[in-house]
């Protein structure tokens, strides 16, 4: 037997368009022995055997044959295909629709099975939490429910002793605010929430940091962009997770904006430059003339002073914001240093005030009435004693010491310091009459503040549980000594009165009330020594509004001297300055936007939210509560 | 003239915020949003009022002046009067 290997074309078969090389052979063999043998070796390998014909006809015959048969796959396989197509086609009409609805029936069938079965009742068993004012509607919705299938579902109110999930119902709008609250914690069930007050005392802090009239207003038209794009498709479905979080925070960042534009009218700066909106209240001329500036005396004293005490240089304080005069100035940042300070503070103490006072809607909604005295009190007098006076002391110079006495003005940072430590320094001049007295009051009073605020509460809740518990004694209602004793015994159960744990129900009388003193006692001391710490540092924390905003009012004036002022100043020829204009405002407009309406941005942004974070709601917002994440098909957004 | 020169400010910006902060609550139509609508009026005006007042206290009586280069001298002191 021998074969050869004919040359001709690999074929390839059109199925799965795997190319697989076919080889033909020409295999000859004498006898029929070897014939079988050859047979068994071509089944073997699975090989396509045709007998070679000895007439040429006859192989034209099974060639056309062949050529017929493989014609007839292909078309059957053409056939298999179209139809596999369109059969594919109409699933894929039909598929999201299906894949959604077996979302939804295995979200179903997952929360079905978080209910247990009753075996004899027969039926599923399940504890949830629903919104009061939203149970007619779930009534509703099982009636009809159960109307249509035949077995009922019923509802019914169980008295619980968890504390109940924490739902605010937010609009597109506060949405935004309210998700900033809840990054820090979402409240306790009932507890006063931040996030209706931080709606404008958010944007309102980071303006104070970010004040710029130019800045504000690039940052105001790109969330009014997003706002008023807000609906279209393309801009809702985004992916891109930066994307997804400006455009989530649209809202915030529209109101930053507009704060922004009426801080910067305030501070006076517009992409670092001045505005002479009304007539400046300081009068060159004046001092010129009444000192007698000629030229030649300007010629030879590179810096002058401006002196407000003669007359007719300082005419009015500039009606809306800081005067334009201290833009030209050398020592404007002198000015703006003392201005920021004493704005932050008092910004800050007015502030945490509004903390305090916010946590007397906390002891009233939860019945903690003796709060009020013991914990409110104390902490607002503490709180507006020394930081209010030094609030106090500030407005009063402005108001009182002009400039006939600056040179012996009164420096309040050494009047405060002598206050806490009851000295005085003979080189500062007081402030009022009575200083003295007025301040060892306050530091006294305050003083005395700090021991009702350690022991007040714990001593209040002991004497209260004892009074609750001393009817139960078989002794009967006698107080004495003995009585009182005895009682302490027969205590068992479950919550500790802690001050800061305010338990949603109702003062238990129902309840066995364990009341351990030094637990309570323990936690008063730790909230006592934070708020009284705090009232310090958290005063100091509250100049970072002057350092941020000095930090971006040098950033953008350092941009516009730098660069703007330089493509600016060019030259005096028309073409040139306007050649150059252009890669100079290039320049200067992508570093504006990069550094600092970016980066100075986000740093505002952050600052202003650990202000509230912190500062602001360690006064009266606990934050361990949890969110009600009800059942629902709607996809979050 | 100075006395005049600050009252106005403060009588026109003190009308102004309070009519948003004080009168504006009263005229906020009745719907689920009023509350929050409210306070927003209140906190913006109680806000912004008082961030003007410390701008406008603040330079009430400068203990000193601004200094200025010979050159801001020169152009100020016949472009401002």
């Amino acid at each position: 037997a021998s074969f050869k290997e004919l040359r001709g074309p690999a074929l390839e078969p059109p199925i799965l368009g795997e190319p697989a090389t076919w080889m033909t052979f020409l295999i000859s063999y004498w006898g029929e022995q070897i014939g079988q043998k050859v047979r068994k070796i071509t089944d073997c390998f699975h090989c396509h055997v045709f007998p070679f014909e000895d007439q040429e006809e006859a192989r034209n015959g099974v060639l056309q044959q062949l050529q017929q048969q493989s014609q007839e796959l292909r078309e059957v396989l053409g056939e298999t295909e179209r139809f596999l197509s369109q059969v594919l086609g109409r699933v894929q009409r039909l598929l999201p629709s299906w894949q959604v609805q077996i979302h939804k029936m295995k979200a179903v069938y997952l929360a079905l099975n978080q209910c247990s079965v009753s075996a004899t009742h027969k039926c599923l068993i399940a504890e949830a939490w629903c919104p009061t004012s939203d149970l007619p509607a779930l009534q509703q919705a099982l009636q009809e429910s159960s109307s249509e299938v035949g077995v009922s579902a019923v509802v019914h109110r169980i008295p619980c002793r968890d504390m109940p999930p924490t739902l605010i119902r937010t609009n597109r709008f506060t949405a935004s605010f309210q998700g900033i609250v809840d990054a820090y914690g979402v409240g306790r069930y009932l507890e006063v929430n931040p996030a209706p007050y931080t709606i404008i005392t958010f944007p309102f802090l980071f303006a104070v940091m970010f004040g710029d009239v130019g800045h504000g207003l690039l940052l105001f038209l790109f969330a009014l962009a997003m706002v008023l794009a807000e609906d279209q498709p393309a801009v809702k479905g985004a992916q891109n997770e930066i994307w997804r979080t400006f455009f989530g925070g649209r809202y915030l960042l529209l109101l930053m904006g507009l704060f922004s534009i009426y801080t910067g009218f305030i501070y006076n700066e517009c992409f670092s430059r001045a505005t002479t909106i009304f007539p400046s209240g300081w009068s060159v001329a004046a001092m010129a003339n009444q000192s007698g500036w000629s030229d030649a005396f300007l010629a030879q004293h590179p810096m002058l002073t401006l002196d407000p005490n003669v007359t007719g240089v300082f005419l009015r304080p500039y009606p809306f914001g800081i005067d334009p005069i201290w833009s030209l100035a050398t020592n404007h940042l002198s000015f703006l240093n003392s201005f920021k300070m004493k704005m932050s503070v008092i910004l800050g103490v007015i502030h945490m005030a509004f903390g305090v006072v916010l946590g007397v809607f906390n002891h009233v909604h939860f019945g903690q009435h003796h709060r009020l005295l013991l914990e409110f009190l104390p902490q607002l007098t503490f709180l507006l004693g020394l930081f209010g006076y030094l609030v106090f002391m500030v407005v009063y110079k402005w108001l009182r010491v002009s400039a006939a006495g600056a040179a012996e003005a009164p420096s309040i940072l050494i009047h405060f310091i002598n206050m806490f430590l009851f000295s005085r320094s003979p080189t500062n001049r007081p402030l009022y009459r009575g200083q003295e007295v007025v301040q060892s009051t306050l530091v006294v009073l305050a003083l005395a503040m700090v021991p009702i605020l350690l022991l007040g509460t714990p001593l209040y809740l002991r004497w209260q549980h004892r009074r609750h518990h001393l009817p139960r004694t078989p002794s009967g209602p006698q107080l004495d000594k003995a009585g009182f004793l005895n009682s302490q015994d027969g205590n068992t159960s479950v919550n500790g009165w802690g001050s800061d744990e305010e338990k949603a129900g109702p003062p238990g009388d129902e309840e066995q009330a364990e009341f351990v003193f030094s637990e309570v006692f323990m936690h008063q001391a730790i909230h006592t020594i934070e708020f009284c710490l705090g009232c310090i540092s958290n005063t100091a924390s509250y100049l970072r509004l002057w350092a941020l905003s000095l930090a971006h009012a040098q950033l953008s004036e350092v941009l516009w001297a730098m660069v703007m002022h330089v493509g600016l100043s060019m030259g005096r020829e028309v073409g040139v300055a306007a050649a150059v204009l252009v890669p100079v405002f290039a320049a200067f407009a992508t570093l504006t936007v990069a550094i600092l309406l970016v980066m100075e941005g986000l740093s505002a942004f952050l600052h202003a939210l650990r202000l509230h974070w912190v500062e602001f709601q360690n006064k009266f917002y606990s934050g361990t509560g949890y969110k009600l994440s009800p059942f629902t098909f709607a996809v979050e957004d | 003239m100075t006395a005049h020169s600050f009252a106005l400010p403060v009588i026109v910006f003190t009308t102004f915020w309070g009519l948003i902060g004080i009168a504006g609550p009263w005229f906020v139509p009745k719907g689920p949003n009023r509350g929050v609508i409210i306070t927003v009026l209140v906190t913006t005006a109680v806000c912004c009022y008082l961030f003007w007042l410390i701008a406008i206290l603040a330079q009430l009586n400068p203990l000193f002046g601004p200094q200025l280069k010979n050159e801001t001298i020169w152009y100020v002191r016949f472009l401002w009067e």
